[in-house]
């Protein structure tokens, strides 16, 4: 399958344009957040604060990187797990986030805030920490430092590498690249 | 009685910490390739191919291959006829200290589970002691990451629930992480003890080398089965389809009470760490 190239900010009209299954190279500008960063954000959004980045259309990676050795943009990268970020990602989601980078399931209503507004959520290889580090070109912390690894940077990326798990109509590859696997064998 | 001072645990936990972080073990390898050239899905393939090409740039570069450094779980064998010249816990905790910090490790350690503060170095570790006899200290260090951990379980059976309730039990647990633990996983098992030894034993069970089945032939009849019937689920690597699912399940088993059959699984990844040395 062709891969896709495609750039952070992504607009909500190239998101819906994705399918589940589909092999991307994302390029551009794109933001860490884990756990805590999307408590702090999601506090903020309660109490009708400005936020730190500018969400709309913004592609959020989940992430804590290792620390950067000396002349590295980043230390390891590879995602965390994404359905810690189901309680947050909603919120940011109806706020215009077009993108989240992250391994694992997701839940309902996760995919219900997808379909509503335009939004994909892709996979990134769990556990290529040292590989995937190579594609972020520059990295920055522009909120919560005290968090450590979990501070919000901005990061620029070239040709990293993602694949659609879900899409803006729902389709779920985690699914559907199951059952043609299982299906295969029969 | 022979001496140890507290210096050389330190030092030795220190770069076990970081080489464990970025150089897999040559068991894991092996099997991650052999894994590679048996599966007959081409997107599985690739992936497999991918988390080959991770590890090496780890391997050449000191790199951790995750960014998850996990917890320090630290495993002491200490001889009855070895004296340590201060606290060996202090100790430990030390050369955690030095590791994460002078190997580029991350710090993923909270101060107190509801309120969340990082406590800047990755301590404390997970340390586990055990006495045995001779006048040597076997110090393992294994990171253990957070994406799996918590794909964990545990479940007191009824007796009568047998090894059918066991090879349920551990099916489930898979089929239920998903693409959640990074899959190809490695899957620790523990049979017996009590609710906590069960536990303990799981994640002993992944301190084994992936190409050593249990030494009762029952339980590596068992592990072979579980691996077989976990890579026909078709979760394939991180959860996209395929056979690779499982890289290798691992069972320890301990003497248990005629009321209960303990179960625990506990879910490790492919970067599936631990390293060890004898002082
Ligand atoms: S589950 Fe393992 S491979 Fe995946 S992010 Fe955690 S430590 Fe890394």
């Amino acid at each position: 399958m062709a891969i896709k190239k495609i750039v952070a900010p992504l607009s909500h009209e190239e998101a819906k344009k994705l399918r589940a299954g589909d092999s991307c190279l994302f390029s551009g500008v794109i933001y860490t957040a884990r756990d805590a960063a999307h408590k702090r954000l999601c506090e903020l959004v309660a109490k009708g604060e400005k936020l730190p980045i500018d969400v709309n259309e913004s592609v959020i990676y989940f992430v804590g990187p290792t620390p950067a050795k000396p002349g590295q943009a980043i230390g390891s990268a590879g995602p965390t797990t994404s359905y810690r970020m189901d309680a947050y990602s909603p919120t940011l989601i109806s706020l215009g986030q077009t993108g989240m980078i992250g391994k694992g399931k997701r839940g309902p209503e996760v995919v219900e805030a997808m379909k509503k507004h335009g939004a994909v959520y892709f996979g990134a290889i769990g556990g290529l920490g040292a590989l995937l580090s190579k594609c972020i070109k520059k990295a920055e912390i522009v909120a919560y430092e005290d968090l450590g690894a979990e501070a919000i940077r901005r990061l620029e990326v070239e040709d990293f590498p993602v694949v659609v798990v879900i899409d803006s109509e729902g389709n779920n590859l985690y699914e559907s690249g199951r059952k043609e696997y299982l299906d295969s064998l029969k | 009685m022979r001496e140890i001072s507290t210096q050389t645990i330190t030092e030795t936990v220190k770069k076990l910490c970081i080489e464990a972080n970025c150089h897999l073990t040559e068991d894991v390898k092996n099997c991650i390739r052999c894994k590679r050239d048996e599966e007959g899905w081409q997107g599985a393939k690739d992936i497999l191919n991918r988390i080959i090409e991770n590890f090496e740039i780890a391997d050449k570069e000191n790199q951790p291959v995750c960014q998850d450094t996990g917890v320090a779980c630290v495993f002491l064998k200490i001889g009855q006829d070895v004296h340590v010249n201060g606290s060996i816990t202090d100790a430990v905790n030390e050369g955690v200290r030095q590791g994460y910090g002078e190997g580029y490790l991350r710090k993923s350690v909270v101060r107190d589970p509801l309120d969340r503060v990082n406590t800047g170095d990755n301590t404390p570790a997970m340390i586990y002691y055990d006495l045995v006899e001779g006048d040597k200290m076997e110090i393992t260090v294994a990171p253990k990451g957070f994406g799996s951990e918590n794909m964990s379980k545990i479940a007191m059976l009824r007796p009568s629930d047998g090894v059918e309730g066991v090879r349920n039990f551990v099916l489930r647990a898979v089929e239920e992480a998903g693409p959640n633990p990074c899959p190809p996983i490695v899957v620790g098992v523990g049979v017996g003890g009590t609710f906590d030894k069960a536990a303990f034993l799981a994640k002993k069970a992944l301190l084994r080398s992936l190409d050593e089945r249990n030494e009762d032939p029952f339980y590596a009849k068992l592990e072979e089965e579980l691996l077989e019937g976990i890579n026909s689920l078709g979760i394939g690597p991180q959860g996209f389809g395929g056979r690779t699912t499982a890289l290798a399940v691992n069972i320890e088993k301990f003497p248990t009470h005629i009321a209960g059959l303990p179960v625990a699984v506990n879910i490790n990844c492919h970067v599936a760490r631990h390293k060890s040395e004898v002082i």
